[in-house]
């Protein structure tokens, strides 16, 4: 049962992006069409399964002061190992991201569960959790890349939805992203009846024991 | 080749790292809530781009390209901007005391700052010579500072908004940037 807990509450709950407010260039950037989200939060979520899979297998090896770049790398590797499957096998998505798949290396999600969650916990509690997350970042990157992809170019996976309305341009333009970013985070909290988050917050960010709120996103 | 009047002009006004490119999301939210820190980062970014492309390029250039490893750059980049940002916070602690303090609880924020990073493949994927690579990286790192100096700006008047209560916060920061995005779409026009 626990270990099914660990597993949903990245889903919804404890959603990354929406609630955590974690991940957000990759969320902004590639999810100008749903399918494009859809594949990047699968690249993301293997590489937060295997990162999170290794991090728990040596948290003991890991000297504790070594620890940020030791994971870094760790991620990275999995990350190039992506760059490659994608590359040979889904050449269209692997030009679609461009330089952001090399930029999973830097999501804050991948880091922030590897220092919060697996460099705490055993082996199979981790896998779930990144799996969990992981769906959970793929979910709202779908969700973002529909809503972006509907509204801005008339279509829903490609697939043209009418020919006749003019689809609102600036929906896939940067300015857009933005927007429906903040729109789901406000229904989000609508739906589950809290306050939205007044802050960033350290909850979950990789350096939070470096800056000790000093960064100003606390305050 | 560009010029470098032209590569300015695209780095810090059409091609804006965070307002268009979406890159280092995470300080612009986070960090320009007041005029000062956003200057404080700013310059941190500006100082860790210029210094990590002086290392990742001819690293490139000399040691991965030539020995057909270049699919390893992404491992090698964050490595290097990993232990890069390490060892200036602690040369600045003990050459530059000034300088560290005024930098100092920004630099080791850097590391995971996808900005960083993105400047150092972009500038092997867009083929510039090392003298160009470190300018752009001076210029993009401009524009990532002239977007949070914006932004704390706008930032400022939301405090005192009246916002819905659902669209406090967060929700009504992203509609703030969103704005201010598009008055950088403006600037496309420029480049034509």
């Amino acid at each position: 049962m626990s270990n099914f807990k660990e597993f949903s509450k990245g889903l919804i709950k404890e959603n990354p992006t929406l609630v955590g407010l974690l991940g957000m260039c990759p969320t902004l950037a590639i999810t100008t069409q749903a399918s494009n989200g859809l594949g990047m939060g699968l690249a993301t979520t293997f590489v937060l399964i295997c990162s999170n899979l290794m991090i728990s297998l040596l948290k003991n090896v890991i000297p504790k002061a070594v620890k940020l770049p030791c994971y870094i790398v760790i991620i990275a590797g999995f990350v190039t190992l992506v760059e490659f499957l994608l590359h040979g096998y889904l050449p269209g998505l692997y030009d679609a991201l461009g330089t952001f798949l090399s930029l999973i290396t830097v999501n804050c999600i991948i880091l922030g569960r590897a220092e919060m969650f697996a460099s705490k916990n055993k082996v199979l509690p981790s896998v779930l959790d990144g799996l969990g997350m992981g769906l959970g970042f793929t979910l709202s990157l779908f969700t973002m890349g529909s809503f972006r992809e509907i509204l801005g170019a008339g279509k829903w996976m490609g697939i043209t939805l009418s020919e006749e309305i003019q689809p609102m341009t600036i929906f896939i333009m940067p300015a857009g992203g933005f927007f429906v970013l903040g729109c789901i985070i406000a229904a989000v909290n609508k739906l589950k009846g809290q306050k939205p988050p007044e802050k960033i917050g350290c909850s979950g960010c990789p350096n939070a024991s470096i800056c000790a709120g000093k960064g100003e996103c606390e305050k | 080749m560009k010029t470098v009047f032209t590569l300015m002009i695209t780095a810090i006004l059409t091609d804006n790292i965070v307002l268009s490119k979406f890159m280092g999301i995470c300080p612009f939210l986070g960090v320009s809530k007041k005029l000062s820190s956003s200057l404080g980062m700013g310059a941190a970014v500006i100082f860790v781009m210029a210094c990590a492309t002086l290392v990742t390029y001819p690293v490139y250039a000399l040691i991965l390209e030539p020995n057909n490893l270049t699919y390893l750059r992404t491992v090698a980049f964050i490595l290097i901007i990993a232990l890069f940002v390490q060892l200036v916070e602690i040369i600045l602690k003990k050459v530059m005391p000034p300088l560290y303090k005024a930098l100092g609880v920004y630099l080791p924020l850097i590391t995971t700052n996808c900005a960083v990073l993105g400047v150092t493949l972009q500038n092997i994927d867009n083929g510039f010579s090392f003298g160009y690579a470190i300018l752009n990286s001076v210029f993009v790192g401009m524009a990532f500072t002239l977007a949070l100096i914006l932004f704390s700006g706008v930032r400022s008047r939301l405090e005192t908004a009246d916002i819905p209560a659902t669209f406090k916060g967060v929700p009504s920061t992203l509609i703030a940037a969103s704005i201010v995005s598009v008055s950088f779409m403006a600037f496309s026009g420029l480049m034509s």
